[in-house]
């Protein structure tokens, strides 16, 4: 159970507060309803690029990063295709460094040219690090685009392509400054060891006189139903075949969310997972086999992805994972699996509430979702699914003519 | 009138409060520490083993009885263990470091009767099945193609194996040493490592006087002692040595370069943290603020001092772009020789302090960040005044004795430096 209280500002910002007294930290999250999916298909990887703009300095505050550390502080932040989230840690008796630094940031940036020729740079670097540099770095890259014809989330985090990212321009910034970095698109949680009235008094000091902005309004082109089996071949520079296969799955607040976590648990999740015992013990077709879900607000993905053992074709290994999701489309999970995946379930989301900032990050996410306190009904969601539920949404998810299969392949096997 | 450009009054860290571990015994005189705190209903037990009997021709027989812990026992298949632990909810891992083998369980204090007769049988009567070491070496020899195509991956084990030699510490393990692990070995080591008299158990969370009682009657009996001898390394400082290994593919180029320090059991660790924490040792450091924010050579770079057991080494690593890859080296030798030859600024100093002791008191989260201070003092031999004394010098060390330490530790004469990719 996480507690918290809640109040809004005039300008339209959400504060959270949960006080924990065991500890003499305190976190200041700030979540900004901005990803991925809010970026022009001409200029991918915005919103992430922007991210690292965000600790190029502020209007009044030259530099972001040594004040805080300064007062014993850190942080981080990440971007994904929904949500770009902030955060701060610090000693609670320091916390008014943290409303210090992040108001300003939200008031306005610095803009400065350097830090957007650095970042430019820098992000180029991460792009080749994580994603090109890698082997199966570009994985995301190519099943993103094969799996989404019309949503933005046909593209990565990142972005397309290096060129979208050196070609960004200070006028790009500040337009994406002003139509997303506002109290109206933000949630703030602030966490620790710290008191409600004084969280209050110190947000309507340094959040409340910043102006509301204007709403953005987000307006999506949503993904038409997939009626056709799409595939890819590609080969690289790999040591190993490796296949992927995604389908489609329902939006975030769809009530068969939960059932869709604890299928890809039955299918995935441990050493007693399907998938596990099936395919890489018994007939040994891969040696590293895995299902999960993309946990997106619209509509997201089911993906299955496993590496093939040398020798093992291709045919014979993609025929041995739609076998058993053939199973879970023709006979019900049983009572002693279901109850396993749900305990498991149960027992992460207590292990979670031991990190304050875990608990922060959570609040921010869930308020996004809609109620803060949907976090502290999550167990209870996870609980109601049935096996019925998950032998249903096997049917309707595992089909032929949803699934977009990416086969890599080594240089050999081309 | 609000002042923006004013920042707000602030004060360092002035105590910093450690849950100290209580020793007890089991029956069977296996050390048990309990790092209390009756928050959550839940407990993380660790098995701590040293590793032993180190033997050059068989150096994967840690690893692969670690990995393979749960494999099954006379009386479980590996499924029906980690059918039995995930049907509690529990969590059970198994990991091998340079210097110890470690089982860690965590589960709801509920289930926690349930579990532990899991984990003692997993513990005392692993038996290496050959089929399933089969498949375990087949598939860490894809594994390690695939790590094998990482440059990073690729200049740590150059690095481990120049510093370190043919010790645990820097075995460069191959895919025909998978080829050679025999199923004898295994079970040998097995009786050997994972005995009482070389077991500590480490127990964080609610974990309570009725617990402690289900554990001595668990694992205070029938659990055979053996004749283990810790492993014991002793190394010398090398030549300077530049290990180059070209990759016409590389789009980006890792970096790593070091040598041999000091390690948690000297007196000037702390004050060599300091240092390190300065020059690479968090966002706002040296490296950063040179290399990737005013150059964007990198996405990031770092420096580290590690501890270990019968050494300690300093390291600084990255990954640059291949195009850029000369230039990031000569900034980063430049930054070393700044760090020999001038003072830290009073203003920096005091900014790494504060950092420090916010870093300090952030790492103690919760009861498990507590535990795992304990382990950093008590295996290197320490008591909790360690931490009294760090806090001392992070408060009070001048840059002299930085600078001195600098000349005295970080000299290039003798660095290792590995660059796998284009330069």
């Amino acid at each position: 159970m996480v507690d918290f209280n809640r109040f809004t500002l005039a300008n339209g910002l959400k504060v959270l507060v949960h006080e924990d007294a065991t500890t003499p930290m305190a976190v200041l999250n700030i979540l900004y309803d901005v990803g991925a999916r809010d970026e022009d298909p001409e200029k991918t990887g915005f919103a992430h690029l922007f991210e690292h703009l965000m600790f190029g300095g502020s209007v009044n505050i030259p530099s972001y990063d040594e004040p805080l550390q300064r007062v014993g502080g850190e942080n981080n932040a990440f971007t994904s295709n929904d949500i770009t989230n902030y955060y701060i840690t610090l000693p609670a008796e320091n916390l008014e460094t943290a409303f210090w630094l992040e108001s300003d940031r939200m008031l306005s940036l610095a803009f400065s040219e350097k830090s957007l020729e650095t970042q430019r740079n820098v992000v180029s670097e991460e792009f080749k690090q994580r994603y090109l540099n890698q082997p199966y770095g570009d994985v995301w890259l190519k099943l993103r685009p094969l799996a989404y014809k019309k949503h933005a989330y046909r593209w990565a985090t990142i972005g397309k392509e290096l060129s979208h990212i050196e070609n960004a321009t200070m006028v790009d910034v500040k337009a994406f400054f002003k139509k997303h970095y506002n109290p109206q698109n933000a949630i703030m949680v602030v966490g620790g060891n710290v008191k409600t009235e004084d969280v209050k008094a110190l947000a309507e000091k340094w959040f409340e006189p910043i102006p509301a902005g204007d709403k953005y309004l987000r307006n999506l082109p949503q993904e038409e139903v997939q009626t056709e089996a799409r595939v890819e071949t590609v080969t690289a520079n790999v040591p190993l075949n490796a296949i992927y296969i995604a389908f489609k799955m329902p939006e975030r607040l769809n009530p068969d969310f939960y059932a869709f976590d604890l299928l890809s648990d039955v299918l995935s999740r441990g050493q007693s997972s399907r998938l596990y015992n099936s395919l890489l013990k018994e007939q040994q077709l891969f040696s590293d086999i895995n299902a999960y879900i993309s946990s997106s607000l619209d509509a997201g993905l089911f993906i299955v992805e496993g590496k093939l053992v040398e020798g093992v074709s291709m045919e014979e290994a993609e025929k041995a994972i739609w076998a058993e999701l053939e199973k879970m489309k023709n006979e019900v999970v049983t009572e002693a699996e279901l109850t396993k995946v749900k305990n498991k379930v149960e027992s992460v989301l207590v292990f979670s509430e031991m990190s304050l900032l875990d608990k922060a990050m959570n609040l921010a996410y869930y308020e996004l979702l809609g109620d803060a306190d949907l976090l502290n009904q999550e167990t209870a969601a996870f609980l109601k699914v049935t096996a019925e539920d998950i032998k249903r949404i096997s049917n309707e998810t595992f089909t032929h003519n949803s699934s977009s299969t990416l086969y890599y392949l080594t240089q050999e096997n081309a | 009138m609000l002042n923006r450009q004013q920042a707000p009054d602030f004060k360092q860290v002035s105590t910093i409060n450690f849950i100290q571990a209580e020793e007890s015994k089991l029956r069977n005189n296996t050390p048990v520490f309990t790092i209390y705190s009756g928050e959550q209903d839940l407990v993380r037990l660790e098995f701590i083993f040293s590793n032993v009997n180190w033997d050059l021709q068989k150096p994967l027989q840690a690893i692969a009885v670690s990995a393979m812990l749960n494999s099954g026992t006379a009386k479980r298949t590996a499924k029906e263990i980690a059918e039995q632990i995930d049907f509690y909810g529990a969590f059970f891992q198994t990991e091998y470091l340079q210097d110890q083998s470690s089982v860690t369980l965590y589960t709801l204090n509920k289930h926690l009767p349930a579990v532990l007769p899991i984990v003692k049988d997993v513990i005392s009567n692993s038996q290496f099945p050959q089929h399933e070491l089969d498949i375990y070496i087949q598939n860490q020899k894809q594994k390690l193609q695939v790590n094998l195509k990482k440059n990073d991956v690729l200049s740590r084990k150059e690095f481990a194996h120049a510093l370190f030699g043919d010790t645990a510490y820097g075995v460069d393990i191959r895919a025909e040493h998978y080829d050679a692990v025999k199923r004898d070995d295994l079970v040998a080591y097995f009786k050997l490592a994972y005995a009482p008299n070389n077991c500590t158990i480490i127990a964080s969370g609610k974990f309570e006087k009725e617990s402690f009682e289900l554990l001595n009657d668990v694992f205070g009996q029938d659990w055979e002692s053996s004749a283990a001898v810790k492993n014991k390394f002793s190394f010398v400082q090398k030549q300077k040595e530049a290990i180059y290994k070209e990759k016409p593919e590389a789009i980006q180029s890792a970096i790593r370069i070091g040598k041999l320090a000091i390690n948690r059991k000297h007196e000037d660790f702390a004050g060599l943290q300091i240092l390190n924490t300065v020059l690479g040792g968090y966002f706002g450091s040296r490296l950063m603020a040179n290399i990737r924010e005013d150059k964007g050579y990198t996405y990031g770079i770092g420096s580290g001092i590690s501890s270990l057991h019968d050494a300690g080494y300093f390291f600084i690593a990255t990954e640059v772009g291949a195009d850029v890859c000369a230039d990031a080296l000569k900034e980063i030798y430049k930054e070393v020789e700044l760090i020999k030859n001038e003072l830290i600024s009073e203003e920096e100093l005091n900014l790494v302090r504060n950092y420090m002791l916010g870093s300090m008191l952030g790492s103690l989260e919760n009861v498990f960040s507590h535990a795992d201070k304990f382990k950093n003092i008590y295996f290197a031999g320490l008591d909790y005044d360690y931490y009294q004394r760090y806090i001392q010098t992070v408060k009070t060390i001048s840059a002299e004795e930085l600078k001195q330490l600098a000349n005295q530790y970080l000299s290039t004469d003798d660095f290792t430096e590995v660059i796998i990719g284009k330069k």
